[in-house]
Order: structure tokens, then C-alpha cells, then sequence
């Protein structure tokens, strides 16, 4: 049987946007992995990154701003053959959603989170996000972004998360291979992905990130947990990406017993007996 | 013949295990029983009581006259000696005074320290009141061993036999045991609807008075094999479920009013996304966080325009355990039928108020998931959101057929799911989502009617009030020279009229009895109807509002 080709379907980005890119890798992991669209669902909060779901022909859901991941864990739980996606930027799944994003990470559902990173609010026109750099200077942030820098890398370190990874829009290949891995693993898998944004983020440039971005060497131990928080907090001159952390643990669908084995949750039928004035 | 006896006490003492056993104890000897709940924001001290109603005839509601106090404190003594009724009792340890004359002053806490165990002392307390009232403790062995085991469970039987003999019987009161009814409250009877009618995910956020659903779930989580999840927070509550749904799991999230704040602009997203959804109400005093263990319906408006826009919804309020059983069901028929958020109302006062009822009749319970059993190919595409007549699209669980995908945005979409800035199709999609509520309409569930058929006064009610406003209709009736009628209203939303037209052409005086400061669900008829009631009875207290109320606000003209 021939592997899926996704089609092509007219977006509503920017020319020179990194979601294009974005997407056409997923399309590729996805036909790579040999998913029939109906056997993915994509999930998505609000947000340019967020329209992507209109992008690709699988199972798609758009909810909230900020308000992906819940209900992509649970389709997951209850339905754990279906391969589910999170495609959203850094308001949603940083500002809006951080909440969903920390418990989840914790709760290990077996998703893949795919953060479109340009670190810029571009449906709204151009306010700071969680990751903007200090000193970014936006037309409510006039005297340049103050806050600390959100850090979900290390963030996601912190919390136990087994999957933790950085890409760039910008380098395809590197960013196909990440999102295999991602889907591949078993549990919350994060990947942050940088991207340009052509129209609001005049900063953090295709060049700007160009001139930063280097792999993560085949020497780096993905499992030292110490080591991936040291490397996760450089940012500045030099930018690593690839996979900071990796641990194989059990996932949700593990840590209840009866989720283990045996039909997805949907598919199981009730037995109305059982429930009789008990 | 009924009974009201209360049994006061600080958080800790351990009343909520004696209300337990007695609960059991009497029902086991076939008595009808009505118990309420009155606790404080607090895990240890303070001031908490139980009113523990029976008797061998109908108890409809809670009442505020007593009969008798177990006292575990002096507090409960000063606090409701002046509720008990000519020739009322007092059992106490003999360290607490009053002046009342049956005061059964007996030695509790020595006895206790006797058999070995200081913290049962309201067990020989219980033993003692049995007496009083010429009951033998027949059930009590199995009914403790029940709940406790090993020394515990001897010290504690030991308790009620002492007590047994401390009182000599006073009271005769005789019933039949009957094998068909249980012992059971809202919160409870909530859940295992929700069970039968084949949940597989809930998701919560602790909040009081919902969370009794949570703990019942749990405890059943992996006998059933259904997820009962903790969220982070109530936004996360509702949209996991809300995903379980999408992918085709029955669902469904509890909360009070400040978590149902939270879980407003979801209820707007299933309504746009049409997925169904199942929301306990909860109903607790707010704003904010209000009176957090006391009763209101204060969050009626607000329940019924609980989203941005307009959307099809619908909202059902609670009367009573019973009804709290049969209507889960049909939330999760409806909201599967129509697609749409389906919202069940209940309060602290229902939630917490145990009750012996019929056995619940699970023949009746149905389980229809509304799902399209037709086949899409390329030259059939499936349209998530197909115009019909009715509004109602064709629904397949993502993932269950092969070569079609489901799509679902939260922005305005055409019948394809995709997203569109078009005015027109706007307009199409928008009526297509309200017309379901047309088609809704048509099977709703009037009120209950209760009272002299030719009433000359109508009250007017919903949810929890049903069960004081039905005991005050049957009192009135036999008490007064009017005749008294009710409208017990379940379905609030979309508001089922007809009956209450009908009435409304040979009655005087129509009042409606909220426990809101406002009339709200006045307001709703109005709005709906043109209906405009005469008066009301209206509190917002946080404690439940009794027949004795509502009589005494009706003979001393007192409703507003």
C-alpha cells in the first residue's frame, strides 16, 4: 500500500512564514510514519500556529486560545489508537495555556506537542509572547519586553518531562527527524520549534536564528538530566537544538491498570448489571 | 408518625459516621428517612449538625421543629433547644447543662472511657435514642461491622449496647421492612446514572457541594474501568472532557458556581464545535467564593446564559435524588442527540441531603448514542456540520471510519468544518446551531403538578425547592380553607409552558418560591411566558428553606 501523500491546502499565513515549513514537515513525518489521515488527530488552542489543523487533511480540532492540550490528552486517553497531535505557538501553549502544559507534563499522556516558537503574538499584531527576549519592543511593550524570558526547555526538564527538544523552522531535515522521534516516543513529548515571524518579529529574524542555531553533537548525552538543564538555559550567541532530554518512563495509559491492555476505553462496552443499586 | 432528632456537634467528633449509622440502622428497619446537613468551612471545630428525619409515612422534606438533640457539645444545646417542639428531649454527657425539662443528662464520655475508647461516645449516644424510641439494636452488629473492623468495630458495638440500656423506651413507632427502596443522595444518585448510562471519562476540579460525584466515581474507577481524573483547574476540567467526547467517550465534569465561571467559555465551545457535554451545577451562596458549605440557587441566569453569543443549550435542575437519577440519564440522551452542552442543576442542599427512595428502575434507563451509521467515500463527503431541518448533523467518532476525517474549529466554520469569513454562511451556521433548540422544545418535560387540581393559589418552583414546596402544598391544603397548588419545575431551559398557560387562566395568585434573593426563575417566565407572579418566597440565608417557612410566609402574608 502507498504511503499518504497530504495534500496541499491554500493557508492563510504569511509568505515566508515558519508555519509553512512546519507543516510540510509534519505532512512528511506523518507519510514517513505510514498514518492514514484518519488515524491522527490534530489538536490546536488559537493562534496563527493554531490554524494548522485547516492545513492537513487528518481528524482536526481547534478549541480555546490556550486550551489545546486538554482535550488532546483525554481524545488520547479514551482512544489511545489514535495518534494525536498538538500544533500550537508560544502564547497558546506558554502564556494562555502554561497551566494545562506543567499538569500535563506531569500527568504523561502519550501526545507529541509541537510548539511553534516565533516568540511574537501574530494573530493579535505583534505583542510580546512568554519567550520574547528582553528589550523586545512592541506597541504595548514600548519600553521593550521586561519580563524574564519564558524557558520551556527547561521548564519541561524540571517537571519530569521525558521528551524535551528544540527545532528550527529553518532547518528541515533536523526538523523531521525530531518530530518522528516525538511521536515515536512513548508519553507528553515537547518540542519547541523556532520560527521566524516575517511581519511582527523584526528581532529574532530567519537570519538571526541562522547565525545561532547548532546541533546538538552525537557525543551529547540525552540522558543526563543535569547536563540538559545546563544546556537548556544557553541562549544568546549560540542557540542548541535536537533533543536536550530523553527518558523512556510509563506513560498514563501504564499507570492505569486497566488502560494497559485491551480495547481503547471508546470501544469497551458497559455492563449496566453492575451498577444496580450498588 | 415522623420523627426529626439532630445531632450537633464540633467538626471531629464524629458525626458524620453516627449520621451514617443511624441513616442505615433505621432504614434497615424499614423507615422513611429525609436527612440534611448543616457543616462549616472547616475540617476540625466550629459548629456542625445533622437532621436525621423519619418515620413510617411519606417524608417529602426537611423540617425545622425537632422532636429530640443528641448534644455532643454544649454549643448544640444553646443553639437549638428553642427548635425543639412541646415535650422535645436532650440526650448529653452529663458535663453539659440546660435547663430543659427532658434533658437526659447520661454518662457518655466515662462509659467510653470504660469500654476503651474516648471517641465513641456518640455511639452510646445513638444506643440510648434507639431505646427512647423502643427500638432494638438488631441491625446494629452488621451495620457497624459494615463500616469497621477488627477492636474498633467491638468498641463501638459495645457503645450501642450501653447506651441501649441507659433509657428506658418512651416512644412507639412501628413499621414494615421494605425490601425496594434505597438509601441515597443527589450526588450519589448523579453518578450512578452516570455510570448506567455508560460514562467512560470524568474530569473535575474539587469543589464543594460537587465533589461527593467525584469521590463516588472514584471509588468506582477501576471496577468500571472509567477514567476519573483530577484537573488542574476547571478549564481543564471541561475540556478534557470535551475531548473525551470528541473521541466518542460519554463525559462528564461536576462543579460549584466560581468553577462553573471558569467553564463558561467551553460550554459556548461545545456548543459551537457540537459535541455533547454533560455539566453538574452544583449550586453553593457566591459571589466568589460565598457561603462554601451552604445552599442557594443563585446561579440560575446564569447557568441558562452561560456562554458569549447564543447557543442551543439546555438546562435541567434536580428535585430530588429520584429525579437526580432518571434526568442524568436523559442529559447524556439529549446532549447526545442534539449535540449541545446539557447542564444538570442541583444544589448543597440536594447534593448532601440523604434520602430513602424508590430502588431506581434501570429498565429504564436508555442509552442511545445518536451516531451515523452511514458510509462516506469521496463522492459522499462527510460534513461535520451538514444543514438539516433539524440542525442535528450526522455525527462518526473521529478515528472510527476509515478514509474520513472529522473536523472540528472553534471559529465560525461551514458545513465542512473549514473556516470562513462569510457572512452568509455565518448566518446559515448560526440558525442551523439554534434550531436545534426548536426541535428541542418539542420534548421537553413539563412541570409536576401537585395539589387541588381547581387551586386557586399556584406556587411555582424548580429544582431542589420541589421537595418543601410539595410538603407545604400538602399541608396548606389540609390546614387552610384555599386551595393550594405547585408547578415543580425540572426543564428550565429551553422553559416548558404549556402546562403553566394553562394554569395560569384559573388562578388567583401565582407565587414563586426561590432560594435566591431575586426571583430569578420569575424572571426566566416572564421573559419566556408574559406570566408575571403575584408574590414570592424568597431566601438566600444559605440554609434550606422549610415548609414551616414557606406556611408561615403564606398565613401571615409574609411572601412578597
Amino acid at each position: 500500500m502507498s504511503k499518504t501523500v497530504f495534500p496541499n491546502i491554500e493557508t492563510a499565513w504569511c509568505p515566508g512564514c515558519g508555519n509553512h515549513s512546519i507543516l510540510s514537515a509534519l505532512k512528511e513525518a506523518l507519510s514517513i510514519l505510514d498514518k492514514k489521515p484518519h488515524e491522527v488527530l490534530i489538536v490546536s488552542g488559537i493562534g496563527q500556529a493554531a490554524k494548522l489543523p485547516q492545513y492537513i487533511t487528518t481528524n482536526g480540532l481547534s478549541g480555546l486560545h490556550g486550551r489545546g492540550v486538554p482535550p488532546a490528552v483525554a481524545a488520547k486517553i479514551v482512544n489511545n489508537k489514535l495518534t494525536v497531535i498538538v500544533n500550537s505557538g508560544d502564547g497558546d501553549s506558554y502564556g494562555e495555556g502554561g497551566n494545562h502544559l506543567i499538569h500535563n507534563i506531569r500527568r504523561n499522556v502519550d501526545i507529541t506537542h509541537f510548539v511553534h516558537d516565533n516568540q511574537v503574538y501574530g494573530l493579535t499584531k505583534g505583542q510580546a509572547s512568554p519567550t520574547s527576549d528582553v528589550g523586545y519592543i512592541t506597541d504595548i511593550q514600548p519600553n521593550g519586553s521586561s519580563n524574564i524570558p519564558f524557558n520551556p526547555i527547561l521548564l519541561a526538564i524540571a517537571l519530569g518531562c521525558g521528551f524535551v527538544a528544540r527545532a528550527f523552522s529553518g532547518n528541515r531535515e533536523h526538523l523531521i527527524e525530531l518530530m518522528l522521534e516525538g511521536i515515536r516516543h512513548k508519553g507528553y513529548a515537547l518540542i519547541d520549534i523556532l520560527q521566524p515571524c516575517v511581519s511582527f518579529n523584526k528581532l529574532n529574524t530567519y537570519q538571526w536564528y541562522k547565525e545561532r542555531v547548532y546541533k546538538l553533537g552525537e557525543e551529547y548525552d540525552t540522558g543526563n538530566k543535569l547536563l540538559a538543564m545546563e544546556k537548556s538555559m544557553e541562549w544568546g550567541e549560540k542557540i542548541p537544538i535536537g533533543i536536550f532530554y530523553k527518558e523512556d518512563k510509563p506513560d498514563f495509559h501504564d499507570k492505569v491498570g486497566f488502560l494497559k491492555e485491551g480495547l481503547p476505553l471508546v470501544d469497551r462496552e458497559i455492563d449496566l448489571k453492575k451498577y444496580m443499586n450498588s | 408518625m415522623i420523627y426529626n432528632i439532630l445531632i450537633g456537634g464540633a467538626a471531629g467528633l464524629g458525626m458524620e459516621t453516627m449520621a451514617l449509622f443511624l441513616e442505615k440502622i433505621l432504614k434497615r428497619k424499614g423507615f422513611e428517612i429525609f436527612v440534611t446537613q448543616d457543616y462549616m468551612s472547616r475540617v476540625r471545630g466550629g459548629h456542625n449538625f445533622f437532621q436525621i428525619r423519619f418515620g413510617n409515612e411519606t417524608i417529602d422534606s426537611h423540617e425545622d421543629s425537632l422532636d429530640g438533640i443528641i448534644a455532643l457539645d454544649q454549643e448544640t444545646v444553646n443553639n437549638h433547644v428553642n427548635r425543639l417542639k412541646n415535650d422535645g428531649f436532650v440526650i448529653a454527657d452529663e458535663e453539659i447543662n440546660s435547663d430543659y425539662k427532658n434533658f437526659y443528662k447520661l454518662p457518655l464520655k466515662s462509659t467510653a472511657n470504660v469500654i476503651g475508647n474516648a471517641r465513641i461516645f456518640g455511639n452510646i449516644a445513638l444506643g440510648a435514642l434507639l431505646s427512647l424510641f423502643n427500638l432494638d439494636l438488631n441491625e446494629s452488629v452488621d451495620i457497624v461491622n459494615g463500616k469497621l473492623s477488627g477492636e474498633i468495630a467491638s468498641q463501638n458495638i459495645k457503645a450501642f449496647e450501653e447506651g441501649h440500656k441507659m433509657l428506658n423506651g418512651k416512644y412507639e413507632i412501628q413499621t414494615e421492612r421494605k425490601e425496594d427502596y434505597i438509601l441515597i443522595n443527589a450526588n450519589e444518585a448523579i453518578a450512578l446514572s452516570a455510570l448506567a448510562s455508560g460514562l467512560k471519562f470524568y474530569s473535575g476540579y474539587p469543589m464543594t457541594p460537587s465533589t461527593g460525584i467525584m469521590n463516588y466515581l472514584a471509588a468506582k474507577m477501576n471496577d468500571a474501568e472509567i477514567i476519573v481524573e483530577q484537573a488542574e483547574d476547571e478549564i481543564a476540567a471541561i475540556n478534557m472532557a470535551l475531548g473525551a467526547s470528541i473521541a466518542g467517550a460519554r463525559a462528564m465534569t461536576a462543579t460549584s458556581g466560581g468553577g462553573f465561571a471558569l467553564m463558561s467559555e467551553t460550554i459556548g465551545l461545545a456548543a459551537m464545535l457540537e459535541v455533547p457535554l454533560v455539566i453538574v451545577e452544583a449550586q453553593r451562596p457566591g459571589p466568589a467564593t460565598g457561603f462554601p458549605t451552604r445552599t442557594e440557587q443563585g446561579d440560575l441566569k446564569f447557568a441558562i446564559f452561560s456562554s458569549p453569543s447564543e447557543i442551543p443549550k439546555m438546562v435541567i435542575t434536580l428535585r430530588d435524588p429520584e429525579d437526580a437519577f432518571y434526568q442524568t440519564n436523559r442529559a447524556f440522551n439529549i446532549a447526545d442527540k442534539y449535540q449541545i452542552p446539557v447542564i444538570l442543576m442541583s444544589d448543597q442542599f440536594l447534593a448532601d441531603s440523604t434520602r430513602t427512595v424508590r430502588a431506581f428502575d434501570f429498565s429504564k434507563i436508555n442509552n442511545n448514542r445518536y451516531l451515523s451509521t452511514e458510509t462516506y467515500s469521496e463522492s459522499n463527503e462527510y460534513k461535520r456540520y451538514e444543514v438539516t431541518a433539524t440542525g442535528i448533523s450526522p455525527r462518526i467518532i473521529p478515528g472510527s471510519s476509515a478514509d474520513t476525517r472529522v473536523l472540528f474549529d472553534s471559529d465560525e466554520h461551514d458545513q465542512y468544518g473549514r473556516i470562513t469569513e462569510s457572512g452568509t454562511v455565518r448566518e446559515i451556521m448560526h440558525d442551523k446551531r439554534l434550531r436545534k433548540m426548536r426541535c428541542l422544545k418539542e420534548e421537553l418535560q413539563e412541570p409536576i403538578f401537585v395539589g387541588e387540581e381547581n387551586a386557586d393559589i399556584l406556587f411555582v418552583t424548580w429544582g431542589s425547592m420541589s421537595s418543601p414546596v410539595k410538603e407545604a402544598v400538602n399541608i396548606l391544603n389540609k390546614e387552610s380553607n384555599d386551595k393550594y397548588g405547585a408547578l415543580l419545575f425540572g426543564d428550565v431551559w429551553p422553559l416548558p409552558d404549556k402546562l403553566l398557560i394553562n394554569k395560569r387562566k384559573n388562578i388567583k395568585k401565582i407565587i414563586n418560591v426561590e432560594q435566591n434573593a431575586t426571583g430569578q426563575f420569575a424572571s426566566i417566565i416572564r421573559e419566556c411566558t408574559g406570566i408575571v407572579c403575584d408574590s414570592c418566597i424568597l431566601k438566600y440565608d444559605g440554609r434550606p428553606l422549610s415548609a414551616q417557612e414557606i406556611i408561615a410566609k403564606v398565613k401571615g402574608g409574609k411572601s412578597t
